[in-house]
């Protein structure tokens, strides 16, 4: 496979908005609707992610060359696997209340799309710095995407911002924000009440709707397409896309010619 | 030059049907008004305010939604009159009211504008609304309180189908029929509402299918259930938001189907949906949420039932058959 010259900083700036993982690729909705009800929860979840991203970037593009591609794809599986079982097991050791906050939602990094994803379009045939700044670039994206809906769900639907702030550093002693806690907006017994609806599955499509209508908006300014999937072309990833420089089309992109 | 008058050659269309949006719209407001005052007499004067607020806030949300989204100014047409009347009919009287000005502007902005505008949302905003208030705000909407009492503060319990299971004491079906027990504002006087509806289907605004379809699959149902039991239908049909969805909410023009199959179909599951969710589920009111599922299912329908166009020959299932048998 050819190596392509990439600019480290465009690498690093296009997970943030252009091709936001969540937002712009669509990509590992799952945790991301699971987990945004609280802002400290999608911040441990997306760093968690964002660890795996850059270690598992970094071990495949070291492997590109070794890895047959017929079986790449259980390679790549059985990579990321290890470094969800790496950090699991830390975050289990240090930030107990995080782990019993995510539930399953931490072990089910492994088939998060996003890592897969980008092994598959990008550490898979670029070099190992490049990997590891897309890797990095994504992992922030991510978080930033989770932590923006978070927030709008948490204070909507909860009426508090970065409650239990206190149980994610607890690493660093029992008081280490002088026992801040988060904020308290709506409080108990006062004439407002917040609107539950928002920590509910509904609240979450809804918040990630407009999200993502934000997202394409900030995108379209400048001059990307609008993430729809209209064929290969409309695609943002299309420039890496291994099946296009084969000549092939994805499922999707045979879909909607079809249609 | 005729007569001393010019001729004007233009395009068709050259005459115009005096059906507006707007009159459609001024007619569903006119045929909400006898369960208004109804709800203004057994409730208090708060049915007026709270009423007040959620149309002020839906024709705010209107305007400022247009404006914001640069999109032309639509608050004319009256609809979101309308659906400020509907989300308000569907809260108690005791609620606060910001509670009422969240949901005429979830039901306007984020169902309605969100969508594109009149015409093209998915759902009726009003039931969304209802919902979305229900979810989150679940003490506070279902605060009822005693009619006649004109108290602001709750002070009896529950709606009549709440009632239906425990020992106590039901009210008739007198005062079912004329509102005289606890409920939503716009709900509780089946007259009022009935009026309404004889009023839109003279004016012809809605068809008779949909909530004919609608009130008899569950009158049949109810008769299944109640064995037979005739004091039983009636106290179901009579009670909760039956009435009310049937006529002015399963009937929206933009969430219900085209054509006469499809409204069957749909009526029928609203009532299907309605019952088993009255009595399998564990709240007591189930027509919300039964008309927002076929609300979604409505493109379904129109393409199931889509109508064969005159002069086509049938559909293949002769020949299919044929071909089975070869």
């Amino acid at each position: 496979m050819a190596e392509k010259k990439v600019s480290l900083g465009k690498e690093f700036t296009k997970g943030l908005i252009k091709e936001n993982p969540v937002l712009r690729l669509v990509l590992g909705t799952c945790p991301t609707l699971a987990v945004s009800t609280s802002v400290v929860n999608a911040l441990g979840m997306g760093v968690s992610a964002m660890i795996v991203l850059i270690c598992s970037n970094i071990v495949i593009s070291l492997l590109r060359k070794v890895i047959p591609s017929k079986v790449r794809i259980p390679v790549y599986i059985v990579v990321i696997a290890s470094f969800v079982t790496i950090v699991q097991m830390l975050v289990k050791a240090f930030v107990p209340a995080l782990d019993a906050a995510l539930g399953v939602y931490l072990p089910l990094i492994v088939v998060n799309c996003i890592i897969l994803g980008r092994a598959e379009a990008f550490a898979g045939k670029h070099s190992v710095i490049a990997s590891a700044v897309d890797g990095v670039g994504m992992g922030v994206g991510f978080t930033l995407a989770l932590c923006c809906m978070a927030a709008i769900r948490e204070v909507i639907g909860a009426g508090t911002f970065l409650a239990g702030a206190q149980d994610l550093l607890v690493l660093f002693g029992d008081n280490v924000l002088n026992g801040f806690n988060g904020f308290t907006l709506i409080k108990e017994g006062s004439a407002l009440s917040p609107m539950t609806v928002f920590i509910l599955a509904p609240g979450g499509f809804f918040t990630f709707g407009l999200l993502m209508a934000c997202a394409n908006r900030i995108a379209e300014r400048s001059g990307k397409p609008k993430a729809e999937l209209k064929g290969c072309e409309a695609c943002p990833m299309a420039g890496s896309c291994s099946i296009r420089a084969d000549g092939g089309a994805c499922e999707d992109g045979k879909e909607e010619a079809s249609a | 030059m005729v007569n001393g008058k010019m001729l004007y050659v233009s395009a068709s269309p050259h005459l115009r049907s005096t059906v507006t949006t707007r009159r459609i719209m001024l007619d569903v407001i006119l045929a909400l008004m006898p369960a208004l005052i109804a709800s203004a007499v057994l409730f208090g004067p708060r049915t007026l305010l709270v009423t007040a607020v959620s149309v002020s806030t839906a024709i705010l949300s209107e305007y400022a939604a247009r404006k914001l989204m640069k999109r032309s100014a639509t608050i004319g047409d009256l609809s979101a009159i309308v659906t400020g009347l509907l989300v308000a009919f569907n809260l108690p009287a005791t609620i606060p009211l910001w509670i009422a000005a969240v949901g005429s502007f979830f039901a306007i902005v984020v169902v309605k504008q969100f969508f594109g505008g009149i015409g093209q949302n998915f759902a009726n905003p009003a039931i969304v609304a209802r919902i979305v208030l229900l979810l989150s705000f679940g003490a506070q909407m279902t605060n009822w309180v005693a009619p006649f009492t004109w108290k602001t503060t709750p002070v009896t319990g529950a709606t009549p189908l709440a009632l239906l299971g425990t020992d106590e004491q039901l009210p008739s079906l007198l005062q079912l029929f004329l509102g005289e027990h606890g409920g939503c504002l716009g709900e509780t006087c089946a007259a009022a509402l009935l009026l309404g509806g004889l009023y839109l289907l003279l004016r012809r605004v809605i068809s008779p299918i949909i909530p004919v379809s609608y009130i008899g699959t569950v009158a049949v149902l109810m008769l299944l259930k109640g064995h037979g039991d005739l004091h039983f239908v009636a106290y179901e049909l009579l009670s909760g938001g039956l009435l009310l969805g049937a006529i002015f909410m399963a009937t929206d023009y933009s969430t219900s189907p085209l054509n006469s199959k499809a409204r069957l179909i749909f009526g029928i599951g609203c009532g299907l949906l309605t019952c088993v969710m009255r009595l399998f589920a564990s709240m007591a009111e189930g027509v919300s949420f039964a008309i927002l599922i076929m609300n979604l299912l409505v493109p379904f329908l129109e393409r199931l039932t889509a109508p064969k166009p005159f002069g086509t020959p049938k559909k293949e299932k002769k020949e299919k058959k044929e071909a089975a048998k070869a």
